[in-house]
């Protein structure tokens, strides 16, 4: 086996769409919080996509195979330290998500533990012998993702559990799947439903309803929906200058969760649908990586970034318009803040290894 | 090579590429939506986010008396209300915020929990017209207590102590049942009208146009930016009628009674005072009235909202005697009338008490100068008698009495004069011949207003000229404005000059010795009026009640008097409640002359110093001793620094 690896093969093309989403997200963040205690934030978010770039180069510098390899000791770390946030946990809000790490830093384990998630479950696929899928291999990797999810889920943090979701569906749906069984497991979870519900805490339950209506309390829970699509609104075609909803702080959080809500209010709906392409282009390029990748796992790797990035543009996008209940997801690549743009880039650097290798045999 | 050696579904793939473009074309369509198909009315939803009216309140006209002196002011009043977009812990800041504006902890707190579901651009008002240092207190603590704000409004400042209440009136805000009516159709809930008097009257005057500020608000409903402003129009000062000295004077004339004092100009029908006992603090109303205290004001047995000169509806007593008399006179039979009164005498069957027999006295030979001001009931007795119900009623309604007056000012009653077509249609019962003895010395079914005595003795003191009161000058309001009144300004009821005489010769012998109020003789003032006494209940009745009524049902005293006797400047009616007998309403009158003719005089200074200084033969004071004495000095109260003319 060559292991000749050049920066030739690194995909320079995407990096490039990922980057101008990247640059429309800081532009976003400077006009929504110029004149806010937040000033000054779009410059750290360059530091982050700075950074991010550079773990992206190193993480293409490992053998993804390597590390599919040593992936059930990464796995373990991640219940060990889901764990430890559930006994040691700092409770912020009423929720258990950090462990605070000597030296007085926050670690939030819930967002590494997806990437985990990937090559685990890509490594599960990869490995599965039959090409049909039996039901104990259905259960097998539904727990695989089902454990840390419930634990997540319980410190209680919905939002990063649900983003582990699509790691699972799209390793089964590739794994084989088959349409009876995809029925039956649709059928369960509509049975189930109602428990659910039972079971979410009242804020949750809260904003699910809001969602339902959210002008019948538009000035309680449904006031952040209700203003993001005042601001999406009032964008019009070709967006509106002044940008009130933004500017004038109707939009809650426009540099994180709301700025594709931002975005679309200052660029209208020709700079909101160009956005969305953008994005298309990014998951169109990382699809044909995941067709030219060198082995099975690989694929299964650059598909499980893909789930989780159109996942993450799914519910964002869809809470803005709302269409979606709110839950907290950012927007990839344009919400500020540093681990959501670190992973984002790191998952990219997986997808590098797998492409740059993709000669390899 | 990891992994089985099998390429992954290439038709999956393609599926979740599909799937993704399916969830892209979603999203798509959620823009669309938003910002093509509904846009406009979005647009419009955050134009309403951003920009707020702010209403500029126009401050309120003031009230000036007939020298242009204020009576009425306002004064800029701050209101303490807590802002919530501030970060800070409300209810732990509750201690000290209660301290510095004197309030109870619990009372913050509960204001705090009240607001809790209200929109958070919303503030929470705390407390209406701080006082200066409650203000003081919030500037200092801008820095600890960010959220602590004021926002300032024009209240109005009315003299203190209730000073001519009644004619004011006082403002609140428009009532529902009142926007209702056609005349408020134009109001809008929240405005500032006046609710009686003056206030009610000519508030289209008095009350100003707000203006509005059209401004850019964030979130929190902070002013970022102003867009637009239209500029309040203040409302337009008015003048009234009345001088305030004379008001003191009549003011402390009614001091420590229950009744009321009305002076006019006979000669125009401008009000020159106006005063009701009990009165009310209008300033208790300015900000915010209490629910104890309205009703403590609306079942108090006295009263004090009642403007007595205009709504008080009573038996007038001998004071109808001098309409009697006209009446007599007009008709021929009174100038040679003559009547021996032996203290009472038989009409229809029944023994008719004339007043002296309490004094055990009778008046003898009666004629009709010694029946007006001996006040002889006998000699009325006769006269109604021979002039019966309808030539009564005739002569009292040519003088306005059963019927308003047209006086400017809100809710006037209208008195009743009794006759034969009132009696069966009221009571579907024919008039008895004796209810006419009754009515002849202003008993039974006879009732009038203070303002309808004062209007009736100045007409017949004038010769027959009967006017409209009024307390505005109608020349100065708007042509809009003037009230409609279906009672001509000025009517000439023909007295013949003989008869004339004779009627105010006598009424200026009741204040001369021998007359029924001769104590309240003014040296060298031409003064003359007439006395009266009324019950309140029969005398059979109060019989019945043996000493409980006595003392419970005493008469009201009225006096109604003129300077000079003849086309008099000046008419005052007093009305006292319980006061026993017209003597008393008589010193309160006089008090009132002497002072209007005092004030003549300093008014003419080269003229008063040839003229004699008026001997006061009564044992009041001068009113500028009582003014010193600080009685009705308005006080303005320091703290809030205004400076209005009332003294």
């Amino acid at each position: 086996m060559s292991r000749y690896i050049s920066f030739r093969d690194f995909d320079w093309v995407l990096l490039l769409f990922v980057l101008i989403i990247c640059g429309l997200g800081v532009m976003e963040i400077h006009s929504a919080t110029e004149h806010t205690k937040f000033a000054g934030s779009h410059i750290r978010q360059v530091y982050w996509i700075a950074g991010g770039v550079g773990a992206m180069f190193l993480m293409s510098f490992i053998s993804y195979q390597k590390l599919l390899d040593g992936v059930h000791w990464m796995y373990i770390a991640c219940i060990t330290a889901l764990l430890s946030v559930m006994v040691f946990g700092q409770k912020y809000l009423g929720a258990r998500r950090w462990v605070k790490l000597p030296g007085g830093n926050h670690f939030q384990p819930s967002e590494w533990v997806k990437l985990i998630l990937i090559l685990a479950v890509a490594k599960y696929f990869a490995e599965m012998q039959n090409r049909e899928l039996s039901w104990t291999d259905f259960m097998k990797a539904g727990a695989l993702v089902g454990v840390p999810m419930l634990m997540v889920l319980a410190q209680p943090d919905l939002g990063t559990a649900l983003t582990y979701f699509p790691i699972a569906v799209m390793g089964l749906f590739l794994g084989g799947l088959s349409w009876r069984q995809a029925g039956a497991v649709v059928l369960v979870g509509a049975l189930l439903m109602p428990v659910a519900l039972h079971v979410l805490k009242p804020y949750q339950r809260e904003r699910l309803t809001s969602f339902m209506s959210p002008e019948a309390d538009a000035q309680g829970s449904g006031y952040q929906v209700n203003q993001s699509k005042i601001a999406i609104g009032s964008g019009g075609i070709w967006g509106s200058r002044n940008g009130s909803q933004t500017h004038l702080d109707f939009l809650p959080v426009p540099q994180t969760d709301f700025i594709f809500a931002a975005f679309a209010e200052e660029h209208g709906f020709v700079g909101a649908l160009g956005l969305l392409l953008l994005y298309f282009v990014v998951l169109v390029r990382l699809t044909q990586n995941a067709q030219t990748a060198p082995d099975r796992a690989g694929t299964f790797v650059v598909m499980g970034v893909v789930a989780v990035l159109s996942f993450h543009i799914l519910v964002n996008v869809g809470m803005v318009v709302g269409f979606m209940p709110v839950t907290g997801i950012p927007l990839p690549l344009m919400s500020y803040g540093g681990s959501s743009v670190l992973f984002m880039f790191l998952a990219l650097g997986m997808v590098m290894n797998v492409r740059m290798r993709r000669f390899v045999n | 090579m990891y992994g089985r050696d099998e390429k992954v579904s290439t038709t999956r793939l393609t599926a979740v590429q599909y799937g993704v473009l399916g969830i892209f074309l979603i999203l798509a369509y959620g823009l669309w939506r938003l910002q093509v198909s509904q846009s406009d009315s979005y647009a419009s939803l955050a134009e309403k986010n951003r920009t707020r009216d702010v209403p500029i309140l126009a401050p309120r006209g003031r009230i000036l008396d007939r020298n242009g002196r204020t009576i009425v002011d306002n004064y800029p009043s701050y209101t303490a209300l807590l802002l919530r977009d501030s970060s800070r812990d409300l209810n732990a800041d509750a201690d000290l915020i209660a301290q510095g504006l004197h309030m109870e902890v619990k009372e913050v707190r509960e204001r705090v929990h009240r607001m809790a579901s209200m929109p958070q651009y919303e503030p929470i008002y705390l407390k209406d017209d701080i006082t200066p240092d409650e203000l003081a207190f919030i500037e200092a603590h801008r820095n600890e207590l960010p959220e602590l704000d004021t926002i300032m409004a024009h209240r109005r400042l009315y003299p203190k102590g209730g000073f001519m209440a009644h004619l004011i009136g006082y403002v609140g805000e428009v009532s529902e049942d009142m926007l209702n009516q056609p005349q408020w159709e134009f109001y809008n809930p929240g405005d500032v009208v006046g609710k009686s008097g003056v206030e009610l009257e000519y508030n289209s005057v008095l009350m100003g146009k707000n203006g509005s500020r059209q401004v850019l608000v964030n979130s929190h409903g902070k002013e970022v930016g102003q867009l637009a402003e239209i500029p309040a129009e203040a409302g337009k000062p008015l003048r009234l009628t009345v001088d305030i000295d004379l008001q003191i004077a009549a003011e402390q004339a009614l001091e420590g009674r229950n009744g009321a004092v009305v002076a006019m100009d006979p000669r125009t029908g401008e009000i020159l005072a106006m005063v009701s006992r009990p009165t009310f603090d209008p300033n208790d109303f300015a900000v915010r009235v209490s629910k104890d205290q309205w009703t403590k004001l609306v079942t108090d047995a006295d009263h004090p909202l009642l403007n007595k000169a205009i709504q008080a509806q009573l038996a007038p007593g001998s004071v109808f005697k001098i309409i009697m008399a006209t009446a007599g006179m007009q008709e021929g039979i009174a100038e040679d009338m003559h009547v021996i009164c032996n203290g009472g005498a038989v009409f229809y069957g029944r023994y008719f008490k004339c007043w002296v027999v309490a004094e055990h006295r009778t008046h003898g030979l009666v004629d009709i100068s010694k029946a007006i001001y001996q006040s002889c009931d006998v000699f009325f007795y006769t006269l109604a008698e021979k002039l019966g119900i309808e030539r009564i009623a005739k002569y009292a309604t040519m003088f306005g009495l059963g019927q308003k007056t047209g006086i400017d000012l809100p809710q006037e009653a209208s008195g009743l004069m009794p006759s034969e077509e009132w009696k069966l249609k009221n009571y579907r019962q024919k008039w008895f011949a004796g209810e006419t003895i009754s009515v002849g010395i202003g008993q039974g079914a006879v009732a009038a207003t203070p303002i309808q005595l004062a209007r009736a003795i100045g007409a017949i003191s004038s010769g027959g000229q009967l006017v409209r009161p009024h307390v505005a000058f109608p020349n100065e309001l708007p042509a809009n404005v003037v009230p409609a009144s279906t009672v001509p300004e000025r009517v000439d009821v023909p007295i013949d000059p003989k008869n004339w005489e004779i009627i105010t010769d006598a009424m200026a012998d009741v204040v001369n010795p021998g007359g029924t109020a001769a104590l309240s003789h003014l040296q060298g003032i031409d003064f003359a009026g007439k006395t009266g006494s009324a019950q309140t209940i029969s005398n059979a009745l109060k019989a019945k009640m043996g000493a409980a009524g006595k003392t419970q049902f005493k008469d009201n005293g009225w006096f109604a008097g003129v300077e000079p006797r003849r086309n008099p400047e000046i008419v005052v009616c007093v009305l006292l409640e319980e006061g026993e007998h017209g003597y008393l309403a008589a010193r309160a009158a006089a008090q009132v002359i002497r002072a209007y003719v005092e004030e003549k005089q300093r008014a003419q200074p080269k003229l008063a110093g040839e003229k004699k200084r008026v001997e006061v033969g009564a044992v009041w004071a001068t009113p500028d001793e009582e003014l010193k004495a600080g009685k009705f000095v308005v006080d303005v109260g320091k703290p809030r620094e205004m400076a209005t003319g009332v003294r």
